[in-house]
């Protein structure tokens, strides 16, 4: 069993999301708990595999014994080790949350949404573990289009925005697809590795310019860099909350992911192209940090503010990836693990504040300490989080990308982090007033033990995760130094 | 107009061209119908382009046929497998769009985007 990891980290949750629909028609309140077992069991795998490669190194896992570059391998190193077990960790933690959701709703709408659930999750964790760059796009779309029919579920807005996200998502999978054509059509191979050793002499041709040019693109579209996130605050806002919640957590920072696979496992930083790409990154990320957060402050609704700040936090993570020295590369990490923990404690407590009062403007956030004080508790770590005090988790992948900033003298990067810090406790200490300083007209009931001010399954997954961003904070140094500093380029043999 | 003109440089602009009516027709289109049409001619833009790449000239099927040997008497089939796959990408976006555009129609009664959007700020 334990040579098989990698195949069960997909293939579970796969096939369970195929017999889903059939169990909901039979045993509806089944359902939950299957689904739930198939995301524990690609925990196990993730965390199986995690171990695995931190001890011996990366795992090379081929399918049927074809031999790579023929076969399909899936290569965990310990970057997508890290990756599937933070995919399925935050998959599984927003899964307990949904159930108050769903519970009244039919057979078809339970069966049908924890299918496109589940493979959402295949999608993402099948996105980080392949070796094979084709492969790589179908879970792209595999992820992308259960995505977008999550999106869909959330109300007739929410139609609209799914149907626009469609459109210039399809855009930039088609435009990652090119770039795979033009890459194959030079080197002959669609493997990673003999991608890597093919494409070096090559990298001056114009094919794999225009290749490097169209992964950009897709990949930005996907992640949300700056000039191309149009599709973004629309759809974040109108989602249903509970899928809203994995989606922002991961989607983007799995593109992000890609990004670094391709730029700096396959076509490698040093090259002149890369160098200059990553440069224009770099600019296109600064610019969205200040652009995000001073979008997310001129919003009144929370969710909307939230959708802005994850264009700005997304930017923080291509920064870093821009900065591309060891402290830039470790924060950008950081940041991937740190953003989709916060982000998603953001939305599931925004749900909650919803299932409560029925409110996502922040104007009617008055007094919300009172009537939902643990949830607002978690709020507040999670907020200060997204500011940068420091024994939160926020705190220290800032801190990293600083550092790096200021060792390759990229001043302007520093000015944007700085800048954009100062932004985002703007706007969060806006909520954090409303919520715990300004006094109401109405008397309110305060929650107390019979009356719980939310349902334990959806408290739960909100105070983990709110536990979660102190304790990534104060145990950073131990997550740097004996897991991700594996992760960089060249650092996966020990 | 020789084969080899055609072949190697006027077929591929061409499928630029055909790519470039993608992202075009989505932005300057005003029906949510069109703009689906636009987005389905880029996705079989970059499948020709696939396709484009696997020929050669004067080759045959790759089927093994006795007494023909040599790489160059057969045509790559790896990009036809990789665009069955792209096919089915292809065909089930379109299908989710569909679906997505016979919602918008229920649910505002027009497929116009200016139109939709003015019904959804109300």
């Amino acid at each position: 069993m334990r040579e098989q990891y990698p195949a069960l980290l997909i293939i579970v949750p796969l096939l369970t999301a195929l017999v889903i629909p059939i169990i909901a028609y039979l045993v509806k309140r089944l359902v939950r708990w299957i689904a739930m077992g198939a995301l524990i069991i690609a925990n196990i795998s993730a965390i199986g595999a995690l171990m695995h490669v931190l001890n011996q190194g990366v795992w090379h896992y081929r399918f049927g014994n074809w031999m790579p570059p023929w076969g399909i391998e899936y290569v965990i190193d310990p970057l997508s080790a890290g990756m599937a077990l933070l995919i399925s960790f935050i998959s599984l933690v927003v899964l307990i949350y949904s159930d108050v959701f769903l519970k009244e709703e039919g057979w078809l709408k339970i069966g049908m949404y924890h299918t496109l659930y589940l493979l959402l999750t295949v999608g993402l964790l099948g996105m980080v573990v392949t070796g094979d760059v084709f492969n790589f796009y179908v879970f792209l779309e595999i992820s992308s289009l259960s995505a977008y029919g999550l999106i869909a579920s959330g109300g007739s807005k929410a139609v609209v925005a799914a149907f626009r996200y469609l459109l210039i998502g399809t855009i930039g999978g088609s435009c990652y697809l090119l770039g795979v054509g033009y890459l194959y059509a030079i080197t002959g191979t669609l493997n990673m590795g003999d991608l890597a050793v093919r494409v070096q002499p090559l990298m001056d041709s114009p094919a794999v310019i225009v290749a490097v040019s169209m992964i950009l693109v897709g990949m930005g579209i996907k992640m949300a860099l700056f000039p191309m996130h149009g599709w973004l605050p629309d759809s974040y806002t109108y989602a249903p909350p509970h899928a809203i919640s994995f989606i922002s957590g991961v989607m983007t920072k799995v593109a992000a992911y890609a990004m670094f696979r391709y730029f700096y496992f396959i076509f490698g930083a040093a090259n002149e192209t890369i160098a200059i790409v990553l440069q224009v990154i770099g600019a296109f990320a600064a610019i969205g940090i200040i652009v995000g957060s001073i979008m997310a402050i001129a919003q009144s609704d929370f969710r909307r503010m939230l959708a802005y700040s994850s264009i700005a936090q997304v930017s923080y993570i291509a920064l870093g990836l821009a900065i591309g020295n060891m402290y830039g590369l470790i924060g950008a990490m950081f940041h991937i693990l740190n953003h989709a923990i916060m982000k998603c404690c953001l939305f599931l407590i925004a749900g909650g504040i919803k299932w409560k009062t029925g409110e996502y403007k922040i104007a009617k956030f008055i007094e919300m300490s009172r009537k939902m004080p643990k949830t607002m508790g978690a709020f507040i770590i999670a907020a200060l989080s997204m500011v940068g005090i420091p024994p939160t988790a926020g705190f220290f992948s800032k801190w990293y990308l600083v550092l790096g900033a200021i060792e390759k003298n990229m001043w302007i990067y520093v000015a944007a982090i700085v800048l954009s810090s100062l932004l985002n406790a703007i706007y969060f200490f806006r909520i954090i007033e409303n919520a715990y300083l300004k006094k109401g007209q109405e008397d309110i009931v305060p929650a107390s033990p019979k009356k719980p001010e939310l349902p334990f399954s959806m408290l739960v997954p909100i105070i983990v995760l709110g536990i979660g961003i102190l304790i990534i904070g104060i145990f950073n140094e131990p997550i740097v130094c004996q897991v991700m500093q594996y992760g960089l380029p060249g650092g996966g043999m020990r | 107009m020789s084969k080899e003109f055609l072949s190697q440089y006027l077929l591929y602009w061409l499928i630029a061209v055909l790519f470039m009516i993608g992202p075009i027709g989505m932005i300057f289109k005003n029906n949510l119908m069109k703009k689906l049409m636009a987005m389905n001619i880029m996705q079989v833009a970059v499948i020709i382009f696939f396709l484009a790449l696997g020929q050669k000239m004067d080759a045959t099927l790759p089927i093994e046929i006795p007494g023909l040997t040599g790489v160059t008497n057969y045509i790559n089939p790896l990009p036809h497998a990789l665009m069955l796959t792209a096919i089915v990408v292809s065909l089930s976006t379109t299908g989710v769009a569909l679906a997505l555009l016979l919602l918008i129609q229920k649910k505002y009664g027009v497929l116009e985007e200016d139109e939709v959007l003015r019904r959804m700020d109300q």
